[in-house]
């Protein structure tokens, strides 16, 4: 970690509701004790939940936009080349009964209709795919969630302008969405160390496997945090000593505390064990990884 | 008739929800939505009897003995995906978008489109029925289009075995393969847990399931761990009218039947959280009689 360069950590997990966003606003809780400009960036876009347990002052918003192609009926000849051109079979064209239509919630944003029209009938117009907010929770720690309208057909444009967001100095945390498909991809794409978090049951490693190959696929480095250890069975724990994958903490179930967390306290401000482990833990990493850069 | 569980809140218990209701129905067709992390095999092991290629888009790439590094696709790509390697163009697997747009414009015919082709969608058989669920491969993208899929081979296996019921189980989130999966359906139940997370997703699923008028159910899971939100959100789903279908206690008989392989149903249905979700199937089929019989009177959205 040096002044000109981020440490960059992705929380991760393949199935959902395993405790990622437990695990990252417990770790901006406890990493704010550090003399470093901080930030969390909240890339599950679609569930962004990480500022419910935090309070502070929203000091910009800025939204993020596609452009749709904007069709002039006056000037198009209904020729088809727009509709040939549009992978995402986004033109919806009848050219007898000259009716073109442009679909707006498939539409990729690619340019081929643009490109492709040669009556000059298409221009472009912006349209909004959700906002990307930045909030100071005190001094210079930030969280900048990234928030999808309703339905948009990929967060991938959010997630990546959230990151862009939180800059490129201190330590950044990304929450990054369930999953293992593109926005996943995209918020691991410039961390540093990836931490999975699973919950010891068969749906747990099922999800696990995938991410964890994943992430091998890409190369990245990466341990694994146990959540709710002592429900459900040892298959997680089997799965990461056959595979030699780092199990970097196993977090008790308690009652008490997720009864706390779902009231909207920060885990690591009610487990003051909670709190060391996981600043062992980010101190463990930094060490053996800090130094290291995986940008893209 | 075609019951959708989805949840906005990854991990509040839709799939283990599903799994039971799935239990209650003398049989059932099983289409498992949430194909980027599709759980349902792993407790009914369906015996499988047809796999299917999904092609989930392309990605661009560049015959290097043919570009002559012009870089007139740069220019033209909107995904940031192309760059200059050391007088090489290359094209980033990650950031393409499979648009084309590269290969129309490359004077030299260099960039050929290859096929995402290692999703798969599979069907079969299990002891309740029929199962249908989708596999994405890691790095695809979820535009719902598996979803559909996944939803038409679900509904040609309920016609072709005289199965009324198909149940899905949805994916996380409010995105395309949600939309996907709740589209045409006659009940929407999501699932939510007593929680701030889980209170401000099921919002913004709301949102979503309003926003295509579909009837809404909601269930409110592991209700006792926190009573003053179980409140908070069955008063706000009292203002929306919507109905909530059952609170259910924290138990983990849940986590016990999905170690054993069983939906809690099927592993303890004496207990219950298997006796409320009992109550629940039978609400369904209630409710879906009556829409067929023209009587419903119930609480719409």
């Amino acid at each position: 970690m040096t002044e000109s360069h981020a440490f960059r950590l992705a929380v991760a997990s393949g199935k959902g509701g395993t405790g990622k966003t437990f695990v990252a606003v417990s770790l901006f809780y406890i990493l704010q004790e550090k003399d470093l400009p901080l930030c969390l960036a909240d890339c599950d876009a679609e569930a962004p939940n990480a500022m419910l347990f935090f309070k502070g002052e929203r000091e910009k918003t800025m939204e993020v936009t596609q452009s749709i192609p904007l069709i002039d009926e006056e000037k198009c000849t209904f020729c088809g080349r727009c509709h040939e051109v549009c992978t995402y079979q986004a033109i919806f064209i009848l050219p007898a009964m000259k009716v073109i239509r442009v679909m707006e919630e498939i539409c990729h944003d690619c340019g081929a209709c643009y490109w492709a029209c040669r009556e000059d009938a298409i221009t472009e117009k912006e349209i909004s795919l959700g906002e990307v907010s930045r909030y100071r929770i005190a001094g210079e720690a930030f969280i900048v969630e990234s928030r999808t309208r309703a339905g948009v057909y990929s967060p991938v444009s959010l997630i990546k302008a959230g990151i862009a967001e939180a800059g490129n100095k201190g330590i950044i945390i990304l929450d990054a969405p369930p999953g293992t498909s593109c926005p996943f991809i995209q918020t691991v794409a410039p961390a540093d160390y990836v931490i999975l978090v699973t919950e010891p049951t068969p749906f747990g490693l099922s999800d696990l496997k995938q991410s964890a190959e994943t992430l091998r696929s890409l190369q990245k480095p990466f341990g694994v945090i146990i959540n709710r250890a002592g429900i459900g069975d040892q298959g997680v724990q089997q799965y990461l000593k056959e595979q030699a994958i780092p199990l970097l903490l196993e977090i008790p179930f308690d009652p008490a505390l997720a009864v706390a967390y779902a009231r909207g306290l920060n885990p690591a401000a009610s487990s003051q064990a909670l709190g060391e482990a996981l600043s062992d833990l980010f101190n463990k990493i930094v060490a053996a990884y800090g130094n290291c850069s995986h940008q893209r | 008739m075609e019951i959708a569980v989805i949840s906005g809140k990854g991990g509040t218990g839709k799939s283990s929800v599903t799994a039971a209701l799935a239990s209650c129905a003398g049989e059932v067709v099983l289409a498992d939505c949430d194909v980027d992390a599709a759980n349902q095999y792993l407790l009914f092991m369906p015996e499988i009897e047809e796999e299917q290629v999904y092609v989930s888009g392309y990605k661009a790439v560049i015959r290097e003995d043919v570009c002559d590094n012009c870089g007139l696709c740069m220019q033209y790509c909107r995904f940031q995906a192309i760059h200059l390697v050391n007088g090489q163009v290359r094209i980033s697997e990650t950031a393409c978008d499979g648009c084309r747009l590269c290969a129309r414009v490359c004077p030299a015919g260099a960039v050929e489109m290859h096929e995402c082709n290692r999703s798969r969608m599979v069907s079969g058989s299990f002891r309740k029925g029929r199962m249908v669920y989708g596999r994405l491969a890691p790095g695809e993208e979820n535009t719902g289009k598996l979803v559909s899929m996944v939803r038409n081979k679900a509904r040609e296996l309920a016609a072709k075995s005289g199965i009324p019921h198909i149940l899905i189980d949805g994916p996380p989130g409010i995105g395309c393969p949600v939309i996907s999966s709740i589209t045409g359906t006659d009940l929407v139940i999501i699932v939510t847990e007593a929680g701030i997370s889980g209170f401000h997703d099921l919002k913004r699923a709301l949102e979503i399931t309003g926003a295509f008028q579909v009837k809404t159910w909601v269930l409110i899971n592991k209700y006792d761990l926190n009573p003053e939100w179980t409140e908070s959100i069955s008063e706000y789903c009292q203002e929306k009218e919507i109905t909530v279908a059952a609170k259910l206690p924290f138990d983990p008989l849940f986590t016990d039947a999905m170690v054993h392989q069983k939906s809690v149903i099927e592993w303890a249905p004496e207990k219950l959280v298997s006796r409320q979700l009992s109550n629940l199937w039978e609400m369904i089929t209630a409710n879906a009689e009556m829409n067929e019989n023209g009587l419903s009177a119930g609480i719409h959205r």
